[in-house]
């Protein structure tokens, strides 16, 4: 079996823009202090919002941007009872993907069994969305290490209560990080359902947003690092679906296992680097998944 | 302008008031989503949450109220005790799963044996496949500091394969003429879990769900182990100085609640689903999370709390067939309850003031 390096490293930067997408979007998320367990929920809810426009309209790309605005939309449930009411973090994240999941599992049956426009390809024959999610990493990277905002959101993240005292206001830092984590997400699920699998099937994103989460540690919370965590995930992907083309003699389902086993892999090589190395451990901010509530 | 204030002890009378109020909310809610939809909003809800019990055909749907509401109980009792201590274990499916096959194994291992203890053997194969799955994310997080809450679901995943892999391979039914899927165990006299008492659905999960609810209620209030969990879950510092030990309790917690989870899975692949198929893992685990939370993490609570649930699978199934409604609708029901609870939540914690202004 020849496999040419080339091409899959174009099938390992496809496999890898989901998780790209949704783990920069909950980086900043975390950044500003809040843990949403809901990306997996907002993905599909993209996957889904995305699917439909772009086949109602022939647009693609409008499917992408409808995408964000139905991610960042399902989100605010979450800021709503995280930000005003306060309540617990996990929970309100679980209760965000199994509400995700459930809502687009039922409106999504008039789209079963159709099949996504197609897209024009971009520079170098790569899809624009995996350009633009290339692009977001420094972008990314650039907003939280060298502007003022970036600054304040991540005063928020790391230390709510001074950040409250210099004057900021926290619950309007982490309702914006919240919108832009499900508007990434949601562009993330829509990259499964418009460019790779072509088509919408319940349940499609089958723990990518879980994944995402899990990249999200293993950058140590740095934009650099989720580009790594994501390329890692898509080689293993990549070389997963490989094998079961090759006809390797391992049953499919287990070779399917490999993306899951290998984030478990790498969380607890992460996390026990974390734990065990001599310099202060790890780079998780300091107020993540704890709320805030101003007294005075 | 109004203001939060934070309670000191959280309130009893909204403690109570709060899981009613959100299933109200979601009455109300869901009606309205059922009218965008072009239906009915109040035939709607009466068929998902009257029928079943009292409607035309509650003689079909009484029993099947016991056989949903058993994994629902059995699982969510586990699952509390960990919620209590901070420890989050959300792949409680996996261990479900696991359960199911370990179990299964037993039986299929042994067929055609008929024997006694065959049926006590699977459930302690199930009891201990659900514990080891549980364990993997305890000792992952005790070893090196991994989140169990990533490990747990990941796993999911990875039992959701398992479970394919054997129904199309090791497990697969050799008179099966090639069919997906292990032998039927309801046609395996010794190793099925029947309907004890005709016509109430009630089968051996439920005796396990109704001691599971009794021996929870017995630790937490009675026991030493339930004083340490309900210290590290208020306060974590303070339980440390007392003495209690955080591996042990998240290895405690993580195990306890894999284990009645794969027991839940025993008994549902032994009785009502019969055979280890790809789909053995029906959502129980996810929903069980709910029945948690809307219980208060309280075993009487989980024990209405599971009815209630199992009575929007039955509600939801018959609105599937009788309106229409679409099958995913009893999970956006379910989802939309928590998103209420957690919401309503706010009032057990804080009173609310009007700000006084100088």
């Amino acid at each position: 079996m020849m496999i040419d390096p080339l091409s899959v490293f174009l099938l390992l930067l496809g496999a890898s823009t989901p998780i790209l997408f949704a783990a920069l979007g909950e980086l900043v998320v975390e950044r500003a202090g809040v843990l949403n367990l809901g990306v997996e929920g907002m993905m599909i809810t993209g996957a889904l919002a995305g699917f439909g426009a772009a086949y109602s309209t022939g647009n693609p790309f409008l499917g992408f941007l409808v995408a964000a605005c139905a991610g960042a939309a399902i989100s605010m449930l979450f800021a709503a009872l995280t930000q005003v009411f306060l309540a617990n973090q996990v929970a309100s994240g679980l209760a965000l993907t199994l509400f995700g999941l459930g809502l687009a599992a039922m409106l999504g049956k008039p789209f079963e069994g159709v099949r996504a426009p197609s897209m024009p390809a971009g520079p170098l024959r790569i899809n624009w969305i995996v350009w633009l999610g290339l692009v977001m990493v420094p972008l990314v990277w650039w907003f939280l290490n060298r502007t003022r905002s970036g600054l304040i959101l991540r005063a928020v993240g790391e230390n709510h209560e001074a950040a409250h005292a210099l004057g900021y206001n926290i619950r309007l830092t982490r309702l914006a990080a919240i919108a832009f984590g499900g508007a990434m997400a949601g562009v993330g699920g829509a990259f499964i359902s418009i460019a790779t699998v072509l088509q919408w099937t319940e349940g499609m994103t089958a723990g990518a947003g879980w994944i995402a989460l899990a990249i999200v540690v293993f950058s140590n919370w740095t934009a650099p690092g989720v580009l790594a965590g994501a390329w890692l995930f898509g080689g293993v992907t990549v070389l997963q679906l490989r094998l079961q083309a090759a006809g390797v003699a391992v049953p499919v389902q287990l070779l399917s296992m490999a993306p899951y086993l290998a984030t478990i892999i790498v969380l607890v090589a992460i996390s026990a680097r974390q734990k065990f190395s001599r310099r202060a451990g790890t780079g998780a901010p300091g107020s993540l998944g704890t709320n805030f509530h101003a007294l005075r | 302008m109004i203001q939060l204030v934070p309670r000191q002890n959280a309130s009893n009378l909204w403690q109570i008031a709060t899981p009613l109020l959100a299933v109200l909310a979601t009455m109300i809610a869901g009606g309205l989503l059922f009218a965008t939809m072009g239906h009915n909003p109040v035939a709607a809800i009466r068929t998902i949450f009257w029928d079943p019990l009292f409607g035309m055909a509650s003689g079909y749907s009484r029993p099947q109220l016991l056989v949903k509401a058993a994994p629902l109980i059995l699982i969510a009792s586990g699952l509390a005790i960990g919620f209590r201590a901070g420890i989050w274990n959300i792949g409680a499916e996996g261990q479900y799963i696991m359960g199911a096959i370990t179990g299964a194994a037993v039986a299929l291992a042994l067929y055609p044996l008929e024997a006694w203890w065959l049926f006590p053997a699977m459930v302690a194969a199930g009891l201990a496949g659900g514990w080891a799955w549980g364990m993997i994310p305890a000792l992952l997080r005790n070893w090196f500091g991994a989140s169990e809450i990533l490990v747990s679901l990941m796993l999911v995943y990875v039992a959701q394969r398992i479970a394919a892999w054997m129904a199309f391979g090791p497990m697969r039914n050799p008179q099966g003429m090639g069919f997906p899927g292990s032998r039927n165990l309801q046609q395996y006299p010794s190793a099925s879990n029947p309907e004890l008492i005709a016509g109430t659905g009630a089968h051996w999960g439920v005796v396990a769900a109704a001691f599971a609810v009794l021996a929870t209620w017995f630790l937490m209030s009675r026991h030493i182990r339930g004083f340490h969990i309900r210290a590290a879950g208020t306060a974590p510092r303070a339980a440390r100085f007392a003495g209690v030990r955080p591996a042990v309790l998240v290895a405690f917690c993580l195990g306890l609640s894999g284990a009645l989870a794969g027991a839940a899975g025993l008994f549902e692949v032994a009785g009502p689903a019969g055979q280890i198929t790809d789909r053995i893992g029906v959502g129980y685990g996810f929903t069980a999370i709910i029945v948690a939370f809307l219980g208060r993490l309280h075993p009487v609570g989980i024990l209405l709390a599971g009815l209630l649930l199992a009575l929007t699978y039955i509600g939801g199934e018959l609105a599937q067939l009788t309106m229409g409604l679409p099958a995913a609708s009893v999970q956006v029901f379910q989802g939309m309850l928590l998103f209420f609870l957690l919401g309503f939540d706010l009032l057990t914690r804080y009173q609310i003031r009007r700000r006084i202004t100088a």
